[in-house]
Parts: C-alpha cells; structure tokens; sequence
C-alpha cells in the first residue's frame, strides 16, 4: 500500500428489526387475561409442596410435578428488595430511553410464595423501606402484559 | 475412572475498553496464540476446542464456526458455551470434563468478549423473559443493586464496607499489565461517585471490557511434556438456581454462591477455607459481591464480610489475597472474564504472576457467577489429587 491508513472502520446495525412471537402458555396467558380484564392477580399451587407460583409456571423444580391449580392472589403486598435507577439505557424491547430515575422492587404479593418485578412510584431511597407495603396502580388501557400495572404504590407514607 | 487433569499454559490479551484494531476472530487469535506458545505446543497437538462468550452482546452467532481459523480448531471438535457471567468458568469446567473422560488429551479453552460493541445493559435484558422480567429488568447493574439492597437489609452492611472492596481490587489491578483499569481509589472517591442505581455508585462496578483468554487444559498422562508447572484441577461444582430475575431473592439470591464452594470444599477435604486456600480470583462483578462472597465461601460467619475485608485479611499480604489481578471490577470482558479467574490461580499456583504474585501458592479458588445468581467454583492445587473429581 502507497501509504499507511490508520482509519478504523465501525458498522452500525442502525434502525435493524428481529421481530418475535413469545408464548405466554397456558398459565402466563390466564394470568396477563386476569390482569387484563379483571386487574386481579393469580399464582399457581404446586399440589406436593403448597408453594404458590407467581409469575405462574406449570412446573415446580424442586418438587419437578405438574402445576394445574389455579389461585387468587391479592394485588398487595411488600417489598422485598429495591433499587433506584439512576443510569440511561435504551430500552430493548422498546428502542426508547428508559426515563430515569425510577424506582423497581421485587414484590411479594399477599397470597404468593414467589415474587415479582414491577416499579414503584417513588424515587427516593430514603422514602422506601425493605417490608413496606405496596398495591398495584392499573393502567386505563390495558393489553395483557405486565405493563397492565403502571407500578406499584407505596402505602403508610 | 477418568483422568486427572491440570492447567498447563495460559494466554491473555491485554483487557481494554475497545479494541476497534480486530474483530471477534482476530482477538481470539490473539489470546490462542499466547497460550500454545505458553504451552509450548502447536494447533496440530491440540484434540479439541471449547469457546465461549455472550453471542447477543456482539450480535454475531455461531463463533464456534466463524472463528474456526483463529481459534485454532479448523478440522476439530469444538462447541461452544454461553452461560452469562459464568461462561469462562463454564468454559473451563467442560475442557477439564473432556479432558477428565479420557477421550481427549490436550483440550483448549476460549473465552472471549468485545463489550465495546453494544449497549451491555441493553444485550443482557435480552437474555431475560419477554413476559415476566423484560419489562421492567434494568439489566446486571440494577439486578445488583437489587442484590445488595437485600444484603445490607439482612446484615447490617453499609456502602462504605463495600468501598473497601472496591478500592482493594483497583490497587490490586496496579500490579496487573493486563488489567482494563489502572487507577488509584480512595474510599472517598467510591463513595463520591454518582449512583447507578441505589445502593450501586460507579465506583462500585465492573467496566465494560474487550478481551479473551486462551487455557490449555491436559490430561496426567501427557503432562510431563509441558515447560511449567501443572497446575491440578482438584474438583469442580456448579449450582443453578433461577427461572425469572425475581426469583433468587426467595433464597436471598446468594445461596447458589454457597452451595458449589462447601460441594468442592467436601470433595477435597477443605475445613478452614480461610486458612487453607492460599489465594481466591473470585468472580466479584461490583464491590457488595465482595462481602456477601467471604461469607458464602466460608471465609467467615454470616455478616462478617465487612469485618474480614476492612482487616485485611483479603489483601495482599494478607490471610487469603482475593484478586491479585484486580478481578473483575478492574476488568470484564464477559465471556473472558470467569477463564481469567482459572488462568489467573494456574499462574499463582505455578509460580509466574509477576508483581501480582502471591508467595507459596499450593491451593487456588476460582469462581464464576452469573447475572441469574449461577455459582461455578473450581479449586486448583499444585499437588497431583488423588483421584479425578467431577
Ligand atoms: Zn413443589
């Protein structure tokens, strides 16, 4: 070569699209219609162990048998762990900026063994408090999705 | 009855935040050839290959095939393994099994990663469920937080404990050429630096890394053909524990971390961990790890990370240094970063880890840990054990 090129080329995906097509299962897809249509939660309950499922599944993996029984669980609960989201990023399944700071728990349902994801509608460490009690906030609009709950908000304040 | 296996030479690139000078296949190169010339050996005497990395973080599938001409496994058996934060550990645990069988002699393990070349935050939430954790999951820096939330609640830990640990892995990296990240931290400047996500400050976090580590791996029947040391696999665990990111926390999402060390703990005969292991390169990916870790490893009771850290006993010099390298706050590159821990303890057992050099190494822990609360631990001894270990 005549000369030395010291220009480092980079490709960008750009606005690139995979789209997919999830399955919710039997179970999944009772619980994002309850919440849908009846903004109510439900779990499944292993039939050995009594454990109560929630996001609910059809197996249990240390029992290892098949979930069928449905069950009610309440739309509060406590605070099991959280954070507060100080960082931007895109957001993946979205492609837009997720607006920060938000405040996100791992909740314990009343009426459930296991827990869940979902935001709180604060964003100050200080005000939130690991065991304090939470209650779900419905969207107006909903789809069948998690996102059915706006976040959950804090009661006792 | 399988076979005894030992690390026999080890090659590492240089851990950078970008390396727009190569591709994926250039950069594994660079590492693969690091480690035969370490081993003194050829690709002709290598009988089959294990790579790993995260293939969604760089958006290229398949590495196993397209990097056949870097990684040295034209024409021979390869797989590839992606396991999150535990893929370099995983890798190095299924190149002992293969060698451990009997089938294959002389195996080499890859791990690689170019973290420069997405939104890391972005590419792990991928790897999570659509229904139940994408929607709100705020990737590895948040699940962390969420983490050390729940430790500090149960234990009492504060963020100024973790400080410790983050400024001893960056004075630890000084020692390290090969470290991403060279800087000198106070506990102020931890503790100054913005939150990422409450409790998590910058100073508390791994970087993002490009970089790859190349492990030969050979069986006891043909180690005597090696220049150095072999440095023995003693036993291996693995403990799984997860569906959705919400689960863990039933189990306080730390227990997975204790069960694989007392596994390979009982195998071997360890008591006192504390006392007996000479030097542990533990996969710490943010500095509350660092606490909660000395205590699922039974390095002391439960809550007695902090008090164990701030005494020293985990420095350099001290009862049992974690992370001479600088670990994993002073470098990741994900599918790299858990073969670094087992290159790193094979260096130490042998003799040839430089100013990072831990004197009189005979016993070595090494361990992965994933993002889905996965726990890998290998324990490697400078003594031929007694019998191979699964
Ligand atoms: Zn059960």
């Amino acid at each position: 070569m005549a000369e030395e090129r010291k220009e480092l080329i980079k490709l960008e995906s750009g606005e690139a699209e995979q789209p997919f097509r999830w399955s919710a299962g039997v179970y999944g897809s009772r619980f994002l219609t309850e919440l849908r249509d009846n903004k109510r939660f439900v779990g499944v309950r292993c039939p050995r162990c009594g454990k109560v499922y929630v996001p609910p599944r059809n197996v249990c993996g240390p029992c290892f048998v098949e979930l069928t029984e449905l069950v009610p669980v309440s739309d509060e609960g406590e605070i099991v762990t959280f954070t507060v989201v100080g960082f931007g990023f895109v957001d993946p399944s979205t492609g837009k900026q997720k607006p920060v700071p938000y405040g996100y728990a791992v909740i314990k349902l009343d009426g459930a063994d296991t827990y869940i994801l979902h935001y709180l509608d604060e964003t100050d460490p200080q005000k939130i408090k690991v065991g304090a009690r939470v209650k779900a906030v419905f969207e107006e609009e909903r789809t069948g999705s998690m996102l059915d709950v706006r976040h959950f908000t804090l009661l006792d304040r | 009855m399988g076979k005894r296996v030992a690390v026999v030479g080890v090659g590492m690139t240089k851990q950078r935040s970008s390396r727009p000078d190569v591709n994926g296949q250039e950069l594994i190169n660079e590492a693969v050839r690091a480690a035969l010339e370490d081993a003194g050996i050829s690709r002709r005497d290598i009988d089959a290959v294990v790579i790993g990395n995260m293939d969604h973080f760089e958006g290229i599938n398949y590495v196993d095939t397209w990097s056949v001409d870097g990684s040295g496994a034209l024409m021979k058996p390869i797989m590839k393994l992606t396991t999150g934060g535990t893929t370099g550990t995983t890798v190095a645990m299924a190149a002992y099994y293969h060698v451990a069988s009997g089938l294959f002699q002389r195996v080499l393990a890859i791990g690689w990663e170019k973290n420069s070349e997405s939104d890391t935050t972005g590419a792990i939430i991928t790897a999570f469920d659509p229904f139940w954790d994408r929607p709100i999951f705020a990737g590895a820096v948040a699940g962390l937080a969420l983490e050390a939330t729940q430790y500090m609640h149960l234990t009492g830990a504060t963020e100024e404990d973790a400080a410790y640990v983050a400024v001893r892995e960056r004075r630890h990296a000084l020692n390290n050429p090969y470290a991403h990240l060279h800087i000198n931290l106070t506990i102020e400047d931890v503790m100054n630096s913005p939150y990422l996500s409450w409790p998590v400050k910058m100073g508390d976090m791994c970087p993002r890394t490009d970089g790859a580590c190349a492990v030969v791996f050979a069986s006891e029947d043909v180690v005597d053909e090696f220049p150095h040391r072999p440095a023995w696999i003693l036993a291996v665990a693995d403990r799984h524990l997860w569906s959705y990111t919400s689960d863990p926390y039933v189990n306080q999402a730390l227990e997975t971390g204790g069960w694989a060390p007392k596994e390979v703990y009982d195998k071997v005969g360890i008591r006192d961990p504390l006392k007996e292991i000479d030097v542990a390169e533990l996969y710490l990916p943010y500095s509350f790890a660092g606490l909660r870790y000395m205590e699922s490893l039974g390095f002391c009771e439960r809550g007695g990370g902090p008090a164990l850290v701030r005494s020293g006993a985990t420095d350099m010099g001290g009862e049992c240094p974690v992370n001479p390298s600088g670990g994993v706050m002073s470098s990741n590159a994900i599918g790299a970063t858990g073969l670094l821990r087992v290159a790193e303890c094979a260096l130490q057992i042998q003799g040839r880890a430089g100013d990072r050099q831990v004197p009189d190494v005979e016993i070595a822990l090494a361990t992965g840990f994933g993002g889905c609360f996965w726990s890998d631990v290998l324990l490697m001894g400078g003594e031929m054990p007694e019998k191979p270990r699964g």
